[in-house]
């Protein structure tokens, strides 16, 4: 789960990591108002949307009068931001985040993720913040200093230090790097993160370290016992159609084809999805209906599916284990039999039961088309979706 | 022969009397699996299916010399239940629930590192030597004792895999699902180099997906370690940046973790890959000249 940055930076205040005052408003009045009560002659105003690539949007600009502040606010509030991690629709603008202005002596970087080869945290900085970590990660990977920390003792000071250190700090700053880089890992550990990233870290003009950006990722996994994180979610920022499969536990994604899938197993599904590719054809998304393709997951898949007016045809492959194809088939009728479809739909069933899933889909009279094989369902989910694309 | 499980393997399961654990626990004794008991805290000294309940994985493990264990507890305590079998010393833990927290998993992984058991999983369809141990719930019968060895981060790929070397009639010497998650017990090296030193495993098929680096590790290990002929599929190739594919794992973050990675670093590595899933038979006849 992706959280706002103004979100991200009251957590971050909670952890003792020093940022800006600032505060999120949705009105024009309400973004004057929190200029006003921040003081001062100069801020920042930032759209608060789920991506990266603000800055070079227009998403963020450093203001100098209270009119200002306004026009930014009445320019953005209700539009979409497109970035370069955006599609073309780009974001929804529902809030703007006002800020005090920071002046800066230099720019670093400092993230925290989850180093999957070595199933450690690993906490990453860099002295050239403030631009994309992946491209100097690409570039000059020796610009990047890595520490990985012990799940047993956790992070240590010293390990801060080296870091401090290593940025080319000096004095005092050594000593607040050292307890920002501790209160980070606080807060990435109680709060079951999969990324925090701070970009940039910045050396202020009075020579302190100070968060300027803030961006934390949370384990969906761990939302269970994440009681405060769970409130902060913004579906406005999501897919309505995967927000919709969410609810129903069916991991969906949009695509841009035109041919829907609804597979059972997460692997499976990518696969089918490859396949229809390599074929000519274009999927449309990628849907996982679950293990067993119970009559109500297929139910549900088929209203999400369909709601994508691009769809010109379905195609269900089902891998039948433990539950038998002859059940399912079952379900995908009455599945159809409620919703009522009217697209083909291709359906390949493999493993248990699958002549007699294939033999009661031919007998229900409806538009099914049974598939021998892979190969023969991609083949003829393409044609009913009239052809290769 | 075989690796991980045979029919020597005494299994008891953690979390036996739940829904999961009772049908999958059903299916292990119709399969012929030496299921010797299982835990559920509180109603030790009870019988379910037949065989003794237990309040711990210690006292399973000390009544009935399991040296494995299956486990269905709810995500929220895997954690515990992964540590309390290493505790209790069982020497391979299956684990299948899906939606253990990252955190608990590094935690898991790093007691597991020092303790010396086998951790399979999580988030896994588990491990079947055909004939004669089914471990998890996978369907037993599209398998069928042979000499092809397969490892899948994938449960259905796996199956269609499965099905594909049987129907070729070479058939499998373990099926090893490693699991879909970002942080697994094992990992495609530990089990690529277990099925090397197998001497009845002939060829070996390895299914991977999108995201991290475990494939592009693999790759490394085969080059140097593996002298079996090795067919790979990667699932994922149309799967957009930045989106989890229904796994936790599976997902291309920072432009990392693509498929055509993975294929490159295999092919380069002697690996015969497959674009196609359907294939996955043929190219094992392919490489192997077998019938």
């Amino acid at each position: 789960m992706n959280l706002h940055e103004y979100q991200a930076k009251r957590l971050f205040a909670d952890y003792g990591l020093p940022v800006s005052v600032g505060y999120v408003v949705d009105t024009p009045d309400e973004a004057v108002a929190a200029a006003e009560r921040i003081g001062g002659t100069a801020w920042v105003c930032k759209v608060q949307v789920h991506a990266g690539g603000r800055g070079n949007a227009g998403g963020v600009q450093l203001v100098d009068s209270t009119d200002e502040v306004r026009s930014f606010a009445e320019r953005w509030l209700g539009t979409r931001l497109v970035t370069v991690q955006t599609d073309a629709d780009g974001q929804p603008v529902n809030q703007i985040y006002i800020e005090a202005c920071t002046g800066i002596e230099r720019e670093l970087y400092l993230g925290a993720v989850i180093d999957r080869s070595i199933s450690r945290i690993v906490v990453m900085a860099s002295k050239d913040g403030g631009v994309e970590i992946e491209k100097v990660a690409e570039e000059t990977p020796e610009k990047i200093f890595r520490i990985a920390i012990d799940p047993f003792v956790g992070a240590q000071s010293f390990q801060g230090r080296d870091m401090a250190f290593q940025l080319g700090m000096a004095g005092h700053q050594v000593s607040q790097f050292t307890n920002l880089f501790n209160n980070l890992m606080n807060l990435f550990n109680k709060l079951d993160c999969s990324l925090v990233e701070i970009n940039p870290l910045v050396i202020t003009d009075a020579g302190d370290v100070h968060c300027l950006d803030a961006k934390i990722n949370v384990d969906g996994n761990a939302l269970y016992r994440q009681d405060g994180l769970r409130s902060m979610r913004d579906i406005s920022q999501e897919d309505a159609r995967e927000v919709q499969a969410d609810a129903f536990g069916l991991n969906y994604v949009a695509l841009d084809g035109n041919i829907g899938c609804m597979v059972n197993g997460a692997g499976l599904a990518m696969g089918t999805m490859d396949l229809v590719k390599l074929y000519g054809g274009n999927p449309a998304n990628f849907l996982d209906v679950g293990g067993g393709a119970s009559q109500e997951a297929v139910a549900e898949a088929f209203k999400i599916i369909l709601s994508d007016t691009n769809v010109r045809a379905v195609l269900i492959n089902i891998f039948g284990g433990i539950v038998s194809c002859a059940t399912i088939a079952e379900g995908i009728i009455a599945a159809i039999e409620e919703i009522g479809v009217d697209v083909p739909v291709v359906v390949r069933f493999e493993g248990n039961s699958a002549d007699r899933g294939s033999e009661r889909l031919a007998a229900s009279g409806l538009n099914l088309i049974a598939a021998s094989s892979l190969v023969d369902a991609a083949e003829k989910a393409i044609a009913a979706a009239g052809g290769s694309a | 022969m075989s690796i991980l499980v045979n029919r020597a393997t005494r299994v008891i399961c953690q979390g036996f009397t739940g829904s999961q654990g009772t049908l999958h626990s059903e299916q292990a004794l119709a399969y012929g699996t030496q299921l010797v008991g299982g835990v559920t805290p509180g109603k030790g000294g009870s019988y379910h299916l037949g065989l003794p309940v237990f309040d711990s994985v210690r006292a399973a493990a000390e009544e009935t010399n399991a040296n494995a264990t299956v486990i269905y507890v709810p995500a929220a305590y895997c954690k515990d239940s992964i540590l309390e079998a290493i505790d209790a010393g069982i020497e391979l833990i299956v684990c299948i629930t899906e939606g253990i927290p990252t955190l608990d998993m590094l935690e898991v992984k790093a007691r597991i590192g020092i303790s010396g058991a086998r951790l399979i999983g999580p988030n896994c369809p588990g491990v079947i030597t055909p004939g004669e141990c089914k471990i998890g719930i996978m369907p037993g019968d599209i398998h069928l004792p042979g000499k092809v060895g397969v490892v899948s981060r994938s449960g259905t790929l796996t199956y269609e895999a499965v099905k594909q070397t049987t129907d070729k009639g070479y058939g499998q010497t373990t099926c090893v699902g490693i699991g879909g998650d970002p942080i697994p017990g094992t990992h495609f090296v530990d089990v690529l180099g277990l099925f090397q030193q197998d001497d009845a495993t002939e060829a070996i098929v390895m299914v991977g997906e999108i995201g991290g680096t475990a494939e592009e590790e693999a790759a490394e290990f085969i080059k140097t370690e593996v002298r079996k002929p090795v067919v790979a599929y990667i699932a994922g190739v149309t799967a957009p940046p930045g989106k989890r594919m229904g796994h936790a794992g599976a997902i291309i973050a920072g432009g990392k973790g693509t498929a055509h990675e993975k294929f490159t670093a295999l092919e380069a590595a002697g690996v015969r890959t497959v674009k196609s899933l359907a294939d996955i038979g043929e190219a094992l006849a392919e490489v192997t000249g077998w019938e």
